[in-house]
C-alpha cells in the first residue's frame, strides 16, 4: 500500500490548482459560447462570404491538435499581443471550444423543422425576430445534451494548459509527485477530483434538461 | 385584392409555374384545385413571397409583393398563412402561438395581444385550450389555433394550404367549419384544397391547374356539373366517382 499522507498534506495546494482550473474553464466557457453561437449562425447565413468564414475556422480549428493551438497562441500569439499563460489558456481552450459549439448550435438549427421559420416569416417576422422568439428557442432545447458534453470536455482538456505554465491541477499534481514521489496516490486523487467537477456538472445538466422538457 | 399576372417559376429544368395570370377580387374565395404536382402549393406560396417566381408580378391589396423594394414583411403580416402540417410553434401555448406576431410584428402590448388571443380562440371552439401546447392538442385543434394566428394580424387576405390534408377524418368537418365561419364574413380567400364538396359548397370560382398552368376558371356550379376541358373532365371523373 502507498502512503496517502501525501494527499492531505498537499491539500491546500491541490485546491488552489482545482480553483485555477475551475476558473481558466469558466473564463474558457464564457468566450466560447458567443463565439461559437455567432460562428454557429454564420455557418447557416445565406450569405456565401459569411458562411465560408465560418466553414473554415470551424475545419481548421478542428483539424489541429489543442496542444499545437496552445502553444501557436502562447507563444506566437501571446508574444505579439502580451498575453500571460492564463490568457493565452483562456483564449486557446476558448476558440477550440467555439469550433465545436458552432457545429452544435448549426445542427441544433437545422433540426427545427424549416416549416417553423416558414410560418413566422408568414406572419411579417424579420428573419432575426424569427431566429430569436422561433428557432433558437426550440435549437436551445435539442442542444442541450451536446453541449453539455462539450462543457465537459473543455474541463478535462483544460489540463492541456499546464504546459504553457498555467498553474492549473494537473500541473500542481506533476510538482507534488516530483517532489513527494507519490505518482499512484497523487495521480489517483487528482484523476477523483476532475471526475468529481464533471459528474456534478453533469447532473446540474440533467436538471435543466428535465425543466424544459416539462414545459414542451 | 390579389392580382397574379403572366407568372412563371421554375426549378431547374421542369418549369412548375407557366403564364399564370389569376385575379381574385375583394371578398371572394376562390378554390385551387387539381393534380397533385399541379403547382397549387407553388402558386399559393408565391402569394406571400415564401416562394420566389422568375417572371411576372403579384400584388396583393395594390402591393407588388415580389418586388425588391416592398417591406415584404409588411406585406406578409397582411397575409394569413395556414399550412398544411400546422407548424404551430412547439414551445409556445397556444394562446403565445397565436399573440407572438401581434407582439413581435405590430409592437402590440403583451396583455392586449393576449386579450385578443383568448377571444380568437375562442371563437373558434377553443376557448378550454388557452394553456395547451401544441403536442397536447388533437391535429384539428392544432390547424384551428394555426387558424387563430393567422387571423390575430388582422389580415386583409387568408390562404389556405391544403388545410385539411394532414388530418384524421373525424377532425377535416371542424376546421372546415372554421373556414366556413370565416368565409361567411366576408374574408377574401385562397384554398388550395383536396375537398370538392366544401369547394363547391363555399367556393366563388374553381381555379383548376394542372401541370403548371391554370386549365380551367369557373364558378363551382359549372365546373362541377359541365367542365369545359378534356383534362378536367378527366380529373373530375377519377376524384368524384370513389
Amino acid at each position: 500500500m502507498g502512503s496517502w499522507r501525501v494527499i492531505p498534506e498537499h491539500m491546500p495546494i491541490l485546491l488552489d490548482g482545482l480553483w485555477m482550473t475551475l476558473q481558466i474553464s469558466a473564463c474558457a466557457l464564457l468566450v466560447s459560447i458567443p463565439v461559437g453561437i455567432i460562428l454557429g449562425l454564420c455557418r447557416i447565413s445565406r450569405n456565401r462570404f459569411v458562411s465560408l468564414i465560418a466553414v473554415c475556422y470551424v475545419e481548421f480549428v478542428r483539424g489541429v491538435p489543442l496542444l499545437v493551438l496552445l502553444f501557436w497562441i502562447y507563444f506566437v500569439l501571446g508574444k505579439i499581443l502580451k498575453m500571460g499563460p492564463f490568457l493565452s489558456g483562456v483564449v486557446g481552450l476558448g476558440l477550440f471550444s467555439a469550433a465545436f459549439i458552432a457545429e452544435i448550435v448549426r445542427a441544433g438549427i437545422q433540426a427545427v423543422p424549416r416549416g417553423q421559420m416558414e410560418a413566422a416569416r408568414s406572419s411579417g417576422m424579420t428573419y432575426f425576430q424569427a431566429m430569436r422568439f422561433i428557432i433558437l428557442p426550440q435549437a436551445f432545447r435539442k442542444v442541450v445534451p451536446p453541449m453539455a458534453s462539450q462543457f465537459i470536455t473543455l474541463i478535462k482538456d483544460s489540463s492541456l494548459v499546464s504546459v504553457i505554465s498555467v498553474v492549473d491541477l494537473t500541473l500542481i499534481a506533476k510538482n507534488v509527485v516530483a517532489t513527494s514521489f507519490r505518482a499512484m496516490e497523487v495521480w489517483t486523487f487528482v484523476a477523483i477530483m476532475y471526475f468529481c467537477v464533471t459528474f456534478f456538472l453533469s447532473q446540474l445538466i440533467n436538471v435543466i434538461e428535465r425543466r424544459y422538457r416539462v414545459s414542451e | 385584392m390579389i392580382q397574379i399576372k403572366q407568372v412563371s417559376k421554375s426549378f431547374g429544368n421542369v418549369n412548375v409555374l407557366k403564364d399564370i395570370h389569376l385575379e381574385v377580387p375583394e371578398s371572394h374565395i376562390y378554390a385551387l384545385i387539381g393534380p397533385s404536382g399541379a403547382g397549387k402549393s407553388t402558386l399559393i406560396r408565391s402569394i406571400n413571397a415564401l416562394e420566389s417566381i422568375q417572371a411576372g408580378e403579384i400584388l396583393v391589396d395594390g402591393i407588388s409583393v415580389h418586388d425588391s423594394k416592398t417591406d415584404i414583411n409588411k406585406v406578409r403580416s397582411n397575409i394569413g398563412f395556414v399550412f398544411q402540417s400546422f407548424n404551430l410553434y412547439p414551445h409556445l401555448t397556444a394562446v403565445e402561438n397565436v399573440a407572438i406576431a401581434s407582439i413581435q410584428v405590430k409592437k402590440v402590448a403583451k396583455e392586449e395581444a393576449e386579450e385578443k388571443a383568448k377571444k380568437l380562440l375562442t371563437s373558434l371552439g377553443l376557448g378550454e385550450k388557452f394553456a395547451s401546447y401544441p403536442g397536447q392538442l388533437s391535429g384539428g385543434q392544432q390547424q384551428r389555433v394555426a387558424i387563430a394566428r393567422a387571423l390575430a394580424m388582422d389580415p386583409k387576405v387568408m390562404l389556405f394550404d391544403e388545410p385539411t390534408s394532414a388530418l384524421d377524418p373525424e377532425m377535416i368537418k371542424e376546421v372546415l367549419d372554421a373556414i366556413r365561419h370565416l368565409a361567411s364574413t366576408g374574408m377574401t380567400m385562397v384554398v388550395v384544397t383536396h375537398e370538392m364538396g366544401f369547394a363547391r359548397e363555399i367556393c366563388n370560382q374553381i381555379v383548376f391547374m394542372a401541370d403548371g398552368r391554370i386549365v380551367e376558371i369557373a364558378p363551382p356550379e359549372q365546373f362541377f356539373t359541365n367542365p369545359q376541358t378534356d383534362r378536367a373532365k378527366d380529373f373530375l371523373s377519377k376524384v368524384l366517382n370513389h
